[in-house]
This record gives C-alpha cells, sequence and structure tokens, in this order.
C-alpha cells in the first residue's frame, strides 16, 4: 500500500521480484525481472532469450519450400497466418500469381486462425485475472478445438499445420471440409455472445481492466506497436484495409478500434475483431470459386536475385517476413518482423506504477507467444 | 425412526451412564470431552472430503468437463487416493526456511479449523461446547486462521508468499470488522450468543428478516476464508499461490484440508446463523444441517467458477466503504425496529429485503470499485 501521503512514513525499501521464467502468467518462458514498492512496480527489466532456436539462421540453410515448416513454429497458435505471410514474401520475390480459389481459401483459414489467436489471447486473459479458476478459457478452448479439427481435416496438422505453399496451397479442401466449416460460422456469433455474457459486464472485470494499463496511442505509434494492442489505443491501422494483401479488398468488414487503450479496450477489441473475422467468413464461402488450388511451379525454387517484404495482419499485429535471395535454393537472408516483440518494447510504459495484480492482467493482454517473441 | 433424531445426544447419554456406573463424576465429565472430539475430527473429515468432490466435481461442471471420475464409484475415492499420495511425498523445506515456523505453519492452519467446529451445532444439543458466547468464539477463531498464513509466508522465504501473508494480514484487519457487526443484527433479535439459542430463535430462517447482514456476512466470510473472488492471499496467477508455494507432502495437504474445512466451516456457520440451522422437516436435523452446508458450499463454487479475482486494494477499500457502512445500517434499522416490535414478527421480511435492495442499489451508487491510479515513481 502506498503511503506517501503520510509525513512521517516507515522507512522502506524496494525489492525485486522474478516474474518468470517459471511463473503461472509469465506466458512461455518470458521474464520480467521487476523492482516493487511495496505492492507497486517501479521498475521492470524484460529478459528473454529462453525460447530462442535460430529459427532465421536456420531457415538460411532450408529450402524455400521447407521454411514453410519453420514458420509454423514461430507463433504456434496461429501458423495458417504465419504461413501465409511468408508465402507471400516468397511470391513477391518470384513475382508468382496465387488462383483464385486458393485465395479464398487462404482468406478463410487465415481468419479461422485469427479467431483460434483471439479465443485463446481473451481466454489466458481472463484466466490471468483469476477469472473462474479457467472457466472462461475452457469455454474458449471449446471453440478453439472445433476449429483445430478444421485444420487437422485439411492439413493433417493441428498446431502445425504446414499447409500453404508457394502459388497457392499444399492441396485442395476434402469434400467433407465446407459443411463443419458453414455450421461453426453460423454458431460462433451465439458462442462470442456467451463469452460477452459471462463476463464482459462483470463489476469486477471493469474495476479491474478500465483505465488500468493504459497505452496511449501516441507512445503505441512511436513503439510501433501494432496489432490490436495498437487499435485498442484508438489507432485505425490494419493491413486489411491499410495495405490490402491477397483478396482482403473483396470483403466488407470493419476495423474495431478502442478509445482509451486500456486493458478493456484491448479485450473488446478482441472480441470486436472475432465478429468481423465470422463476417469475412461468411463472405468467403459464400463467394469461394471452384477451381485449381496451386500455381505449377518446379519442385525446387529458385527465386531471382531480389528482396521482398511480405506482410499481413496476422491475429497479434503486422508479421512480416523480409526475403534477401541471392538465386540459391535456400534464402540469404530471412528476417521475421514479429508483432509480439515489438509490442513488448512499450512494457515499461503500461506496467511502471501499477500493482503486482494489475502488471499481470496488463501483461496478459499484450497477448505475447514466445515461439515468436525469441525465435 | 424417532431414534434417528436425536441420535448424537442419545449415544452421549448411554455412554456418560455407562461410564458413571463405575466411575467418579469428575473422571466421567473428562471423558466425555475427550470421547467428544472424535467424532468433530471424523466429521470433519469426511465433510472435507465431500466438500473437496463438490469443489472439484462442481467446478468441472461449470468448466465443461468431466473432473475426477476414475477412483471409486463417480470418483468419490478421489480424496482419499490423494491422501495417500501426498502423504507419500517428499517434505521438501527451502534452505533458509525457518524451519520451526515452516513445521508449524500448517499444523496452526488445520489446528484453528478444527477449532470452529466446537460450537458449530449439528442438530439440537449435538454439539460438542454449547458456549454462551459461541458466535463471539467463531468470530476469535476466525481471525486466528491468519495466523497460520502469516507464519507460513514468513517461515518460507520466498517473497511471494511474503507478499500473500502482507495481504492476508490487510484482509483479516479489514473484514474483522465488516463480520462482527453484520452478526450483530442476528445477536440482537435472538438476545444471545449461543449458537444453539440463535438456531432455537429462528422461527422464520434469519435470511428473510437479516438479508442485508446475511449478504454482508457472507461477502466478508470469502474474504477471512480466502475463497475467491476475494483470493488474493493465494491467487496463483499473481503469487504462485502466495503461502503454500514452499509446501509440499502431508504439510500442503494440511493446508488444504485447512483451506477446505475452513470453508465448510463457513458454510456451516452461514447455514447456523441464517438458513435455520438443523431446523426441517422429516429428514433427521444433522441431516438437514449437512444439506443446507452443502449448498451453501456449492454456492461458493459458483462463485469461483465465475468472478474474477478483486485487486488487494480493491478488496479492503470495498470493506471499509461499502461492507461496514451498510453493515451498520442494518444494526440501525433492526434497532429501531426491535423498539418498535420487540417480539420481531415475521411479516417484518416484507420491510426488510425491500430496505435491503434499496440501501444496497443506494450505496452501489456512490461506491464503486475503481480502477485504480498509477502511481508516479
Amino acid at each position: 500500500m502506498a503511503m506517501s501521503s503520510q509525513p512521517a512514513r516507515l522507512k522502506t525499501d524496494t525489492f525485486v521480484i522474478n516474474l518468470g521464467p517459471q511463473h503461472p502468467s509469465s506466458h512461455g518462458v518470458f521474464r520480467i525481472r521487476a523492482t516493487f514498492d511495496g505492492e507497486i512496480i517501479v521498475d521492470v527489466e524484460p529478459i528473454f532469450g529462453y525460447l530462442h532456436r535460430g529459427v532465421e539462421k536456420l531457415a538460411e540453410g532450408r529450402t524455400y519450400t521447407q521454411d514453410i515448416s519453420l514458420t509454423d513454429r514461430m507463433d504456434y497458435t496461429s501458423a495458417m497466418t504465419n504461413n501465409l505471410a511468408y508465402v507471400l514474401a516468397v511470391e513477391k520475390l518470384m513475382g508468382v500469381s496465387v488462383p483464385e480459389r486458393a485465395e479464398y481459401l487462404r482468406v478463410i483459414l487465415a481468419e479461422l486462425n485469427r479467431i483460434v489467436s483471439h479465443l485463446m489471447a481473451v481466454g489466458f486473459w481472463l484466466n490471468d485475472m483469476g477469472a473462474g479458476g479457467f472457466t472462461p478459457l475452457m469455454y474458449c478452448l471449446r471453440e478453439r478445438e472445433k476449429i483445430l479439427d478444421l485444420f487437422e481435416m485439411v492439413s493433417g496438422q493441428r498446431l502445425t499445420v504446414n499447409y500453404m505453399r508457394v502459388g497457392g496451397l499444399l492441396r485442395d479442401v476434402p469434400d467433407e471440409f465446407l459443411p463443419p466449416l458453414k455450421r461453426f460460422v453460423a454458431e460462433m456469433p451465439g458462442f462470442i455472445d456467451e463469452y460477452e455474457q459471462l463476463l464482459s459486464e462483470n463489476e469486477i472485470l471493469l474495476a479491474r481492466s478500465k483505465g488500468v494499463g493504459i497505452l496511449s496511442a501516441e507512445t503505441a505509434i512511436n513503439g510501433s506497436v501494432v496489432g490490436p494492442m495498437l487499435r485498442a489505443s484508438g489507432v485505425n491501422w490494419d493491413l486489411r484495409k491499410a495495405d490490402p494483401y491477397s483478396i482482403y479488398d473483396r470483403f466488407d468488414f470493419e476495423i474495431p478500434v478502442g478509445t482509451v487503450g486500456d486493458n478493456y479496450d484491448r479485450y473488446t477489441v478482441r472480441i470486436a475483431e472475432m465478429r468481423q473475422s465470422v463476417r469475412i467468413l461468411e463472405q468467403a464461402i459464400a463467394q469461394l470459386p471452384t477451381g485449381a488450388v496451386r500455381t505449377k511451379l518446379p519442385n525446387i525454387l529458385r527465386p531471382p536475385v531480389g528482396e521482398a517484404y511480405g506482410h499481413i495482419e496476422g491475429p497479434r499485429g503486422e508479421l512480416g517476413f523480409y526475403l534477401v535471395s541471392d538465386g540459391s535454393i535456400a534464402p540469404y537472408r530471412f528476417r521475421v518482423r514479429a508483432p509480439t516483440f515489438i509490442n513488448l518494447t512499450v512494457l515499461p510504459d503500461i506496467l511502471i506504477g501499477w500493482k503486482i495484480a494489475d502488471a499481470v492482467v496488463t501483461f496478459g493482454s499484450v497477448d505475447i507467444c514466445m515461439g515468436e517473441v525469441d525465435r | 425412526m424417532d431414534w434417528l433424531y436425536d441420535l448424537f445426544p442419545k449415544i452421549g447419554d448411554a455412554l456418560s451412564g455407562w461410564l458413571a456406573g463405575f466411575l467418579p463424576g469428575w473422571a466421567v465429565y473428562l471423558i466425555m470431552w475427550l470421547v467428544g472430539v472424535v467424532p468433530i475430527l471424523i466429521f470433519v473429515l469426511i465433510m472435507v472430503m465431500v466438500v473437496i468432490m463438490i469443489e472439484r466435481r462442481g467446478l468441472a461442471t461449470f468448466q465443461i468437463r468431466y473432473g475426477p471420475n476414475r477412483a471409486g464409484p463417480f470418483g468419490m475415492l478421489q480424496p482419499i487416493a490423494d491422501a495417500i499420495k501426498v502423504l507419500t511425498k517428499e517434505d521438501i523445506v527451502p534452505a533458509q526456511a525457518d524451519r520451526w515456523l515452516h513445521w508449524l505453519a500448517p499444523v496452526v492452519t488445520f489446528g484453528v479449523t478444527l477449532l470452529w467446529f466446537a460450537v458449530i451445532p449439528v442438530g439440537k444439543d449435538a454439539i460438542l461446547a454449547d458456549l454462551n458466547i459461541g458466535i463471539l468464539y467463531v468470530v476469535a477463531v476466525a481471525s486466528l486462521g491468519g495466523m497460520g498464513v502469516v507464519m507460513a509466508g514468513w517461515a518460507c522465504h520466498n517473497k511471494y508468499s511474503l507478499i500473500g501473508a502482507m495481504r492476508e494480514i490487510s484482509q483479516m484487519v479489514s473484514y474483522e470488522v465488516p463480520v462482527v457487526i453484520s452478526i450483530l443484527g442476528v445477536v440482537m433479535i435472538t438476545g444471545s450468543l449461543s449458537m444453539t439459542q440463535i438456531v432455537e430463535a429462528e422461527g422464520v430462517p434469519f435470511i428473510l428478516l437479516q438479508p442485508l447482514g446475511f449478504l454482508i456476512y457472507f461477502v466478508a466470510v470469502l474474504a477471512q476464508i480466502n475463497r475467491s473472488p476475494l483470493d488474493q492471499v493465494e491467487a496463483e496467477s499473481e503469487l504462485v499461490s502466495g503461502f503454500h508455494t514452499e509446501y509440499s507432502g502431508m504439510k500442503f495437504a494440511l493446508f488444504y484440508l485447512g483451506e477446505y474445512g475452513n470453508a465448510f466451516a463457513a458454510s456451516a456457520i452461514v447455514t447456523t446463523l441464517f438458513l435455520g440451522g438443523w431446523k426441517g422437516p422429516i429428514l433427521p436435523p444433522y441431516v438437514w444441517f449437512v444439506i443446507k452446508a452443502l449448498i451453501v458450499m456449492y454456492v461458493l463454487v459458483w462463485f469461483r467458477a465465475t468472478f474474477p479475482r478483486v485487486r488487494i486494494d480493491q478488496i479492503t477499500g470495498f470493506a471499509w466503504k461499502f461492507l461496514l457502512p451498510l453493515a451498520l445500517f442494518n444494526i440501525l434499522i433492526t434497532a429501531i425496529e426491535l423498539a418498535i416490535w420487540s417480539e420481531f414478527p415475521w411479516w417484518l421480511l416484507f420491510v426488510n429485503i425491500p430496505v435491503a435492495g434499496a440501501l444496497i442499489f443506494l450505496w452501489s451508487r456512490l461506491f464503486t470499485l475503481q480502477g485504480g491510479q498509477r502511481v508516479e515513481a
């Protein structure tokens, strides 16, 4: 408790706590060396690298197609969007066009993956807040399972899907893919209502998240924060609208934007984005054409000498792959612009001055994935 | 089936009658006290197992999963399996821990839990010690529970545990006040502190006559027994379970037993004070008592499965700014009503329930949980 208003205060000392790397709320193996004055954080020092696997260097020793499986393992909760960003970069490098059906399926899978990622973000965030000892998380995971089943249907894998290919997709979706997808899209708005009904207007949740961990639009832009975190701060920036890739310009959807940039806005923006994703899914399923799903390309890709930057609006923000080709079968340089890594740079701005309990909740609302931060 | 109704008093009478045949009076008295402790221990341990099962299966139901269902029919033997497992686990004491305190803390916690049950009337005359200050004793023992937590937090030489212990102190100090004052309304109506007499005075369950007192006590007791949503002391997402982070094996099990024992004791006291205790038609009194207490327990599980955790400054603020004034209002209203109708007629429930609703509504306009301010370093 702060006792700053008392004239004769006890002599107190600050103390250091390692939040992580093994901590229930460290979302992987992230470590915050936090200095506390009582319950209040006065300094934070983020320490990462516990999950560093050298993905960028590994990728330089593999062929362009093999690298797709590496991208799966970066942000392991949204492998589809990672694949998409990478193949877009390679396609840009090679100047390859993609069949219409593949574009639509890519959008469908990417939006499904956005829902998966946001479900986990929202569920774990509420879990950090101690909501019902897993209850909201279990509800979120219930819908996540359905999407993972769909992923398994198309790719044979649930998490590391390795499904997108340069010039299209690995193979066409099976016939039994569309009926459950349509059913899911029809049911999902009801499920989102259910999550909201459980806690969105809850007094305790409002007290814990409204006005807590405020990230101003200015700080967010200066820190080049991206994704739902940036939009929660009131900045309308979404690459699907700002720089439409694939076929996103054909769909009608809105960009949910927050007002204050507090934890509650970050929560509501993610919930609203799920609703928009469902909208995109509905349109994409209705317009889904027939035809081939892959452009004919040689088995071993040799892009011309040059460089390309492919970026998408991933669930956690702008995910970019910067590739440099020297004409060989492997990229000369493979650079990842990981959204969560860059979102972490504003951590001191939103943590310092708040209490331990707030810090855990705020950190949860950043929604990091250590596989991507450390790579 | 009449013998079922006052089973425990009859067993006691028979035993003391048999002993009096060949022992002096003081020895019978002493032996009866010691014998009385054994059923309490057995009762507490069995009820804790039931409560743990209710908690785990209930929580699982809320969370669309199954919960323990392997050991025995419907998984009912799971607590026993857990107990065996926990007994065989290694007891780890941190290198720099205060060994004596580290050993003593779980013992104190569980011992205090048992103390609660000494004055809980399971049926008419089925009470170990019918103290004439019963409810005062409960209040005193409840605050003793904090001792074990603080000892554990201090002894472990772990910063998380220490923060948990500090939170426990502030929470204890804050919630002691609304707990006592919310009980006062009941005491004023019955004119007695004895638990048995309170139940006997309950023609109508006091939840109807004292709705405000019931709500305040129910919320405040959550903080006393560290139940969600007021479980900042052991907040696992922040403090990694707080004071019992460094405990393993049987010492941890004692904390666990103490925690659920406290939860059941609190449910039992809510039952006694506000839900009519052992009273009920047809079934034997102790069955009614257990049913009512377990229903209250299920509400606690329901709370835990729904609400997010409240922050520590919000918890203490809630006690002082919301619960305390309302508890004082409750006493005032009860006193006025007692002054007008000294008998406290049952139809006052038509007055008290709307008054309680109006007061809570009005006060919630004045006081809301605050998101908090950023403290500039």
